[in-house]
């Protein structure tokens, strides 16, 4: 039945999208208390991702969907199993979202200090948290024979997923400088493009020694094949490409290689995780795989119809909003 | 507190939480679409002006329902793991379809509509509500499509110990969604149209941009004399369903004890010692009880334990009978709320048709408070239909307390952690919007312009801005 494999595709894809938009919301969540001095630079640095952030967002509720309906024994061992990290998650990205729109309609010194530090650490977290889940489904947890995750939240922290949770962090800089250069005002289309040219040195160090470390890693043994290192290697050579792009002042193709790099990352866990979606520690044919751990082929049939009908439309009407709002932020006109 | 206990407080303070933001998102995305829809016809700047004003309040109250929401979709996976395992393959479907087909797009429009006032043509940017509106109601279909089936389980079989999908289509044709949504979604309408109505009472109260409010006044008083009739008469065919789909759930929100007689009486209050099964003192209404369940004038109601009886035959031993105080009191304050609204409606559109609406300085004030109303209706509507169900998560097929997550993967302090932390999150949350609510609405129709959404112009994505400097 290829409809599993369409799945772990589509969920690929789900979240690509969500790490490839989002990069550039919590990237610029990241740098907005550093790079803006003034309210109205921070309000600026705000008003870029002001008419996008929710529609991003969404990604992830799909992806979230998607894993319950099409892999209903991944989404509960996952979320059960990682669930204080997913409730930091869900609760970063709580006042991360409350703080993008409340933010600016406050004047109070101290009701924008705390949103800007709320926004820059749900944004944060969620980096590193993200980067620490994906890390550990590919590393492997301890996983017994009936699904059911016997770790802790300790478990979640070794050496692997937090260098992961660091390139994630790099990945996303990157990405949210590549943004505001083209989408900031004046002042942060400078700050956004410095960023973007100033880490991506580190992140492509960071992401070939965390390449180099996930194709060693035991759960990785045979799982990495000619397209996992092809990804691995685009989504290298994509940043080097950024950096050039960035040089020539190509601000618009410095993001689309930054995203693609991200893309080609994502991409690369799930094609050395596959057909695995959670590798057991504790012993190998204990891992969730698409074939044990997905719906039956009815709900698929009526999953893939639906997803094939309405992927298309969304991916139209989320390309007009960008297109609507193609433009930088205005000095002196600002919405937050 | 046991594991299960915890994650049962943690689902419910959530869901009241989030069911808190939601009903007046959808209800008031449509009342904005209409305003701006008659602004698009009339030009009349008023309207426009009215949308504004409507939309910064709906934008705040949209920012906590949607990072709530997140969690709602999450949460099956965090604390009910074993039950996201056994109903997967069919609960799992309509939520996926939600995200897709109606998260994404109320998402995506609410940016462009916040964001475009100036960027989108005025017919345009109306269409973007209609779109938000639209999305946020689909969104309450498919939602309550995955609630209707945890009511009254169809179209699947059990094949190795897990529920599996059979039929899509008798998911979406399942008797208790075509109850369940369209009192739901309108009661959401319900919940919008008093929202507007008291904010513009007050405002009309306390003399401010009063030729303006007078507008929303009227519409919202419109649209909730409509409504608040539609909402009681399918509330009672909803009620009149449970008759057949879960007599358990009937007899506990009566507090019948025993099958009635062919007359049943309905009991407006009630004393109810569940211990001894019995109710010490009641006031009732004669015939009632009969009239509603089956709509003619006899007719006997089964009681809970006889109910409990049948169960037992049918389940093998345990207790199946629900909090029964709970359940009859939440019912109560539902059907209550829903009257009080249905007659201040009524009140309000007689004293519109005499164009005195505006003098009533006490009704003014009643219906400032009377705010209050539908989101009390809506919390005990939602502890009805879910605490009534009990001791079920899925009607018939799944206890509640064998779909909790392994105590293994997480312990009672983890649950703990984490209602702490939403508690602590979800009050300043909360608090946040409250203050935001009370300095718009003093504001009135003239804010700050500082914090006005205005548009954004410069150069474009893909061509190279030859540095940054204009």
């Amino acid at each position: 039945m290829w409809l599993r494999e369409l799945w772990f595709v589509l969920v690929g894809i789900l979240f690509t999208g969500y790490f490839i938009l989002e990069g550039f919301d919590y990237g610029v969540g990241m740098l907005h208390p550093f790079l803006n001095h003034t309210d109205l630079e921070r309000r600026a640095s705000l008003n870029a991702i002001g008419p996008i952030w929710s529609a991003n967002e969404v990604w992830l509720v799909a992806a979230g969907g998607a894993l319950f309906a099409a892999f209903p024994y991944w989404y509960a061992t996952m979320f059960s199993g990682f669930y204080l990290a997913l409730i930091l998650i869900l609760l970063a990205l709580i006042v991360r979202g409350v703080g993008l729109e409340y933010r600016s309609q406050d004047k109070s010194p101290k009701w924008r200090a705390t949103w800007d530090w709320l926004i820059f650490s749900g944004s944060l977290l969620t980096t590193i948290l993200w980067g620490m889940a994906f890390a550990n489904l590919v590393r492997g947890v301890p996983i017994n024979g009936h699904m059911v995750y016997v770790g802790n939240f300790g478990t979640l922290f070794n050496g692997f997923s937090l260098w992961a949770a660091l390139t994630f962090i790099l990945l996303f800089l990157t990405q949210g400088g590549a943004y505001l250069a083209i989408k900031g005002d004046s002042r942060s289309r400078k700050h956004g493009k410095m960023v973007a040219q100033r880490t991506v040195w580190p992140a492509l160090i960071a992401l070939v020694i965390w390449f180099v470390w996930m194709d060693r890693l035991p759960s990785s043994a045979g799982h990495v094949d000619t397209l996992a290192i092809l990804l691995q290697v685009v989504a290298v050579l994509a940043l080097v490409l950024a950096r050039f792009a960035s040089y020539l002042t190509k601000n618009g193709w410095t993001l689309v290689l930054f995203s693609v790099s991200i893309a080609s990352t994502t991409f690369s866990i799930f094609r050395i995780l596959f057909p695995r979606v959670m590798v057991s520690s504790l012993n190998p044919a204990w891992s969730l795989t698409i074939y044990n751990a997905s719906s039956t082929s009815y709900t698929l049939d009526i999953m893939s119809v639906t997803a094939l009908i309405i992927l298309p439309i969304i991916l139209g009407y989320q390309s007009w909003l960008y297109w609507t709002f193609r433009k930088p932020v205005n000095d002196e006109e600002l919405g937050y | 507190m046991t594991q299960l206990g915890w994650a049962e407080l943690q689902f419910g303070v959530t869901t009241v939480f989030h069911f808190f933001f939601v009903p007046v998102t959808i209800g008031l995305a449509f009342l904005i679409a209409i305003i701006e829809t008659i602004y698009v016809r009339t030009k009349d700047k008023v309207y426009r002006d009215l949308a504004k004003f409507w939309g910064h309040l709906f934008l705040i109250n949209f920012a906590v329902g949607v990072v709530t929401g997140l969690l709602q979709e999450f949460q099956f996976g965090l604390d009910w793991a074993t039950y996201s395992k056994f109903v997967g393959d069919v609960f799992g479907a309509p939520l996926a379809v939600e995200a897709l087909a109606a998260f994404f797009l109320e998402s995506t429009f609410i940016g462009a509509w916040a964001f475009g006032w100036d960027r989108l043509s005025a017919r345009a940017h109306a269409v973007t509500i209609w779109l938000v509106a639209l999305g946020t109601s689909l969104s309450a279909f498919w939602i309550l499509t995955a609630n209707s089936w945890m009511q009254e389980p169809v179209g699947y079989v059990i094949r190795d110990g897990r529920a599996v999908m059979t039929s899509f289509g008798d998911i979406l044709t399942n008797p208790q969604l075509w109850v369940e949504f369209p009192h739901t979604e309108i009661a959401a309408i319900l919940t919008g149209s008093f929202f507007m109505l008291s904010i513009s009472a007050y405002q009309i109260w306390r003399k401010k941009n009063v030729e303006a409010f007078s507008r929303s006044f009227k519409i919202s008083t419109i649209v909730a004399a409509i409504t608040s009739v539609l909402v009681i008469v399918i509330g009672d065919a909803q009620a009149a369903h449970l008759v057949k789909a879960q007599p358990m759930k009937l007899a506990a929100a009566e507090a019948l004890w025993n099958t009635s007689s062919q007359h049943a009486p309905w009991s407006v209050v009630a004393i109810i010692d569940a211990k001894k099964h019995t109710d010490p003192f009641q006031i009732q209404i004669p015939e009632m009880l009969t009239i509603l369940a089956y709509k003619r004038l006899s007719g006997a109601v089964e009681g809970i334990n006889q109910v409990q009886a049948q169960m037992v035959h049918q389940y093998g031993p345990g207790d199946y009978i629900p909090p029964v105080a709970v359940t009859f009191y939440s019912f109560r304050t539902m059907i209550f709320a829903g009257t009080a609204m249905l007659a201040l409606a009524y009140y309000a559109l007689y004293l519109l048709k005499k164009n005195r609406f505006t003098q009533k300085t006490w009704f003014l004030k009643v219906l400032t408070w009377a705010i209050a109303l539908p989101y009390l209706a809506n919390s005990a509507g939602w502890i009805m239909t879910e605490v009534g169900r009990q001791p079920w998560v899925v009607y018939g097929l799944q206890l509640t307390e064998q779909g909790v997550s392994p105590t293994a993967s997480v312990p009672a302090l983890d649950i703990e952690l984490s209602l702490l932390g939403f508690l602590v999150f979800y009050s300043a949350m909360a608090y946040a919007a409250v203050h935001l609510w009370k300095k718009a609405i003093a504001e009135g129709l003239d804010p700050d312009p500082e914090l006005q959404h205005k548009p954004t112009e410069s150069s474009d994505l893909f061509v190279g801005t030859g540095g940054v400097a204009r």
